[in-house]
């Protein structure tokens, strides 16, 4: 077997030692850099820049664990930007798993010295409505009645006893909207319904393989804002610390974790173009073969 | 009547939905309030057949001690750990400190995860057997994948940061790709899907599509 061939014949192990050195060796380095911030993640940020204190933001919750690299620093850096400007946050979930994300970004947020946890009260400056299965039905029913979908919170309070939520009848009542979507229920589905039918302001963010879908959204405005993968969670967290300044640290894991796909990238890419090289090579020597 | 009353269901629930889209008014928002509280029953309940069905079939495998039986064990033992530790803690359960808290923290999000995480490595290992040019819209696409890779991430701030800080070229040929090349696909599929859903839609509220209510 010449060179090429037992090229394109590797062992697949060692593609995965090179692609786990390029993953975990960057998570060790502390590397500094600015990023360009985009046009959608520059809408999402102005976006909630124009909300008042006290505005009534809805963040939807929807996807789990597999998906949180991307979309749980993008939620972790929003989550302290809302409640450093008291706006006042309601949490639900399309995902089972989405309502305990959300209480993990809360109390990452809650850790910042600039954010007193004590200055929020459950209830009255945040809520977490939990999850509730039906997927856009849900979102449909929220149209007409925010309570018939969710009689009570997580905890198990009830819903007229949440002082938040008692001036709460449908999306009439709420400012802007958030939702981190990692796929169905998800962007699209929240576009189409909420959006569409009855008007619901609408950023979101996304894991990067859901984020071409949601781009046409984008681009004809039904959704204000969007920040896609770990770059869009990177260039959050910048726009972020570049604008709203003080003492909150918002550059966090999705700066972090950029290196690490930085290198990721670009070993996939040299073993794509090493694979084609051989495939070239052996394709010509084999035609070369033939026309002898 | 197997037939005739889930034909009779879908029909009344797919007219009073089209209805009560143009007329958002009473009683045909009445009838829309009514129908999506019972798609929310019935979205719960399946939650629960499925969990069950699993649970079912786990067991029949264990005791037949079909192939690979001890990994349906581990499905039983998560199940029901899970499921009895969230049920004895009561409403709260998911509240940070409780123990389906710290089970979902150190056991389900790890364990989840690294499903997750193993597809960068096949992802990979794939890439480098499958992805050629061997044709004009191969080469295109790898092209295409190459500009995009580049562009989300630091290669700009890396490889192109003797440039002025505002010259990004990766990323604005990456931008330019998403929002625009990708986005004129996108729609053409969205605009495709859209008049599939609403032909096949008919077709169910019609009756004349029937599949989905099986062989029998």
């Amino acid at each position: 077997m010449n060179f090429w061939k037992a090229l394109l014949a590797i062992d697949r192990r060692w593609i995965f030692l090179f692609v786990f050195l390029a993953l975990a060796v960057p998570m060790f380095l502390n590397v500094d850099f600015d990023l360009s911030i985009s046009r959608e993640v520059q809408g999402l940020y102005d976006a909630l820049d124009k909300l008042q204190p006290n505005s009534k933001i809805l963040m939807s919750f929807d996807y789990d664990p597999p998906s949180a690299p991307e979309l749980q620093p993008m939620a972790d850096a929003i989550m302290k930007y809302c409640l450093k400007k008291k706006l006042r946050i309601i949490i639900m979930g399309l995902w089972p798993q989405g309502p305990i994300q959300a209480n993990m970004a809360l109390n990452r947020a809650f850790l910042e010295e600039d954010i007193n946890r004590d200055d929020y009260v459950y209830g009255v400056h945040y809520v977490n409505l939990g999850y509730q299965a039906g997927n856009e039905f849900v979102i449909q029913r929220m149209g007409s009645a925010f309570y018939e979908m969710f009689k009570r919170d997580y905890t198990g309070n009830r819903y007229e006893e949440l002082p938040l939520m008692r001036g709460i009848k449908n999306f009439n009542d709420i400012d802007f909207s958030i939702n981190f979507s990692a796929g169905y229920p998800g962007t699209v589905e929240w576009v189409q319904i909420a959006v569409d039918r009855f008007h619901v302001r609408l950023g979101a963010g996304n894991t990067a393989v859901q984020a071409p879908q949601v781009y046409p959204y984008y681009n004809s405005g039904q959704v204000v804002g969007l920040a896609g993968g770990m770059r869009g969670a990177a260039e959050l967290e910048g726009v972020f610390a570049r604008f709203d300044g003080g003492t909150v640290d918002y550059k966090d894991k999705g700066t972090k974790y950029m290196l690490s796909q930085t290198i990721a990238h670009a070993v996939v890419m040299f073993f794509i173009v090493v694979g084609n090289i051989a495939y070239f090579v052996i394709g010509r020597k084999d035609k070369l073969k033939a026309s002898k | 009547m197997r037939r005739e009353i889930p034909l009779i269901i879908t029909a009344t629930v797919g007219i009073a939905y089209i209805i009560q889209y143009f007329i958002p008014h009473t009683p045909f928002d009445k009838v829309e309030a009514l129908f999506s509280d019972w798609l929310s029953i019935i979205a719960a309940c399946a939650i629960w057949l499925g969990a069950l069905n699993l649970l079912k079939l786990s067991f029949i495998n264990v005791s037949k001690r079909k192939k690979d039986w001890f990994f349906s064990l581990v499905i039983i033992m998560s199940w029901l750990t899970m499921a009895m530790v969230g049920i004895s803690e009561g409403p709260g359960f998911q509240e940070p400190g409780t123990k389906f808290d710290w089970l979902y923290n150190n056991v389900y999000t790890p364990l989840s995860a690294t499903m997750f995480a193993m597809l960068a490595f096949y992802v990979a290992s794939a890439s480098y057997r499958a992805f050629r040019a061997r044709n004009f819209q191969a080469t295109l696409l790898l092209v295409a994948a190459f500009l995009v890779l580049s562009g989300r991430v630091l290669f700009d701030e890396i490889v192109f940061g003797f440039l002025p800080a505002d010259w990004k070229i990766l990323s604005t040929i990456s931008d330019f790709i998403m929002q625009v090349l990708n986005t004129a696909g996108q729609r053409a599929i969205l605009i495709g899907i859209a008049l599939g859903t609403v032909s096949t839609s008919l077709r169910i509220i019609l009756g004349i599509e029937r599949s989905y209510l099986g062989s029998d």
